[in-house]
């Protein structure tokens, strides 16, 4: 693939990959995840990234946050190749991973104290951040006292404590129950978008991906490629994008869902 | 989230005070029991001698433990008081796992960072750990000295099940904890002492309950050997003139002294674990 597609923006891309192809080693042989990747992501875009289980979505995001290097290619962030973690990009994990033996406020510091960051500034962050997400009685609780739903929001303020540009989600509510999930897909979609991150939304769940991200990227099985690019429209009466709940009853949704549905099955038969 | 949220206006339910009232009882019962196990043992150990169902002269008895401790705690031209040898054993058992806990991690740290180191030394470290280190105590003392050796084999006995102990609580680390880490830009050092250290601090107190007995163990047979202080020493002592009433009364101390560094030990584990 020669030109990425963008999401239709002419600023220059926040998140770039370019031709990007990432194989893993292993005495077995090698496991080639990801192939031929172009993807260009404007700043304050929203996007969610599907595709089945083992298409490679967790590897796309370990190489734009830097963990993982692509085996060929190159991904860029602000035009400028990734070398390792960097203080721009947060990752947020699949589970909370909170560390038991911390307090809710001391794991939300985690990544400031890695970094090096001044360490009074983060903790009052994180206090305002947690406040903010209701777990303000909670600072100084260990995280098996709170629930699922709580302990994800944690997560998401540990994530935003270090106040990245942007907010990669490696499906952050698969853990959860579905009313939390939709719950809480509403709470982070909100505050991502009020905080203008550009946000990279991996998840196998159709419906979280339309509701919540304005442009849907379809993997396909792996070796994961881009399938499809699709731009997600609701019309409403401000122009604005409605909330993810609101956006399941959109009458708009259901034709989004079974486009995706579709291309998504397609890969099921073969 | 804890029992106390469940509570209704007026107190505890009575079919919840009913199921305390069983649980307290269960409880009591159960030390009740353990109470009696170690009468019966006293009183069969007094009353099987004295009735000559066994010979006293192999096994002493209880009662005959006290004016003996009492004797004992006097310095004598041959000995010095109990009180001293008991406190040389326990120091050298402190020292001993100590010792085998402070290198222990820090080697186990030293694999955890070098894994080429690791996959080297396992064989050896698997073999140091199977040999009977005892077989060492009169080597010990040729190459270490009376005092030395006997620190010496109780940091030997210790070590290496530690190392291993240790090494693999590291290895048990939930690797996406240290994927977190490493989002955040996390240094290799950053990953021991952020994510490895404190998740393995449950393992830490599984080797240091190992290693209490295993340490004391060391001592005792070190003193066997080479010592002219310590309760291994005065129970050989008493062993070699044939004065059962001194060995029973060495391994009657060794035996508060273990209970109490169980207790220790417990009581650590419980101050740390409430943090969990
Ligand atoms: N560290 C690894 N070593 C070898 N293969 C891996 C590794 N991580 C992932 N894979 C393989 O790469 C593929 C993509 O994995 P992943 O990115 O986790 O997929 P997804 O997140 O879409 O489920 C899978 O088939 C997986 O088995
Ligand atoms: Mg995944």
């Amino acid at each position: 693939m020669s030109a990425p597609a963008t999401g239709g923006a002419a600023v220059p891309p926040k998140v770039e990959l370019l031709g990007v192809n990432l194989r893993y080693f292993g005495t077995e042989g090698e496991t080639e995840a990801l192939k031929d990747i172009s993807i260009a992501i404007a700043p304050g875009e929203f996007v969610a990234i599907i595709g089945q289980s083992g298409c490679g979505k967790s590897t796309l995001l370990s190489l734009i946050s830097g963990i993982l290097k692509p085996t060929e290619g190159s991904v860029l962030v602000d035009g400028k190749p990734v070398a390792g973690p960097s203080r721009k990009v947060g990752y947020m994990l699949q589970q909370d991973y909170l560390f038991e033996w911390r307090t809710i406020l001391d794991n939300a510091v985690l990544g400031a104290e890695i970094q090096g960051a001044d360490i009074r500034k983060a903790r009052e962050r994180a206090t305002q951040l947690l406040t903010r997400y209701g777990l303000g009685q909670f600072l100084h609780h260990l995280p098996r006292q709170l629930s699922g739903g709580m302990r994800q929001r944690v997560a998401l303020a540990r994530t935003l404590c270090t106040d990245p540009d942007v907010v990669l989600l490696d499906e952050p509510f698969s853990a959860l129950d579905s009313q939390t999930r939709i719950a809480l897909a509403d709470e982070v979609a909100e505050i991502l978008r009020r905080e203008r991150k550009t946000a990279i939304l991996v998840t196998h769940d159709i419906g979280e991906a339309v509701s919540m991200a304005e442009r849907v990227v379809v993997l396909s099985r792996r070796p994961g490629r881009v399938k499809s690019d699709h731009a997600i429209r609701f019309a409403t009466a401000n122009g604005s994008r409605p909330a993810p709940f609101a956006a399941r009853n959109a009458p708009e949704f259901n034709g989004y869902f079974n486009t995706l549905w579709r291309e998504l099955e397609v890969h099921v038969e073969g | 989230m804890s029992k106390a949220d469940i509570r209704t206006e007026t107190g505890p339910s009575p079919q919840y005070r009913e199921w305390l009232r069983r649980e307290r009882r269960g409880h009591l019962a159960v030390r009740a029991a353990q109470l009696a196990v170690l009468v019966i043992f006293l009183v069969l150990w007094e009353v099987l001698p004295k009735a000559h169902v066994i010979n006293p002269l192999f096994t002493s008895y209880p009662s005959a433990l006290w004016p003996t401790f009492l004797e004992l705690l006097k310095d004598s031209p041959q000995q010095v008081n109990i009180l001293a040898h008991t406190w040389a054993t326990v120091l050298a058992t402190v020292i001993g796992f100590t010792a085998a806990m402070v290198f222990g991690t820090a080697i186990a740290a030293a694999l955890w960072w070098w894994d080429g180191l690791y996959k080297v030394l396992d064989p050896y470290l698997v073999v140091a750990n199977a040999m009977p280190k005892t077989a060492f105590v009169p080597i010990f003392y040729l190459w270490l000295g009376a005092t030395m050796s006997v620190y010496g084999m109780s940091l030997a006995i210790s070590l290496f099940v530690t190392i291993l102990m240790i090494y693999s609580g590291f290895q048990g680390t939930d690797p996406n904890k240290v994927k977190l880490a490493q989002t955040f830009g996390a240094s290799k050092g950053q990953i021991l002492t952020k994510v490895v250290l404190p998740g393995s601090v449950p393992t830490l107190i599984a080797a240091l309950k190992v290693n209490a007995g295993l340490s004391l163990v060391g001592v005792v047979v070190g003193e066997f050997q080479s010592a002219n202080l310590g309760l291994g020493y005065l129970i050989q002592y008493g062993s070699q003139i044939f004065k059962m009433n001194i060995v029973m009364c060495g391994i009657t101390i060794l035996a508060v002294v273990s209970s109490l560094m169980y207790l220790a030990i417990s009581w650590l584990e419980t101050a740390v674990m409430r943090r969990r």
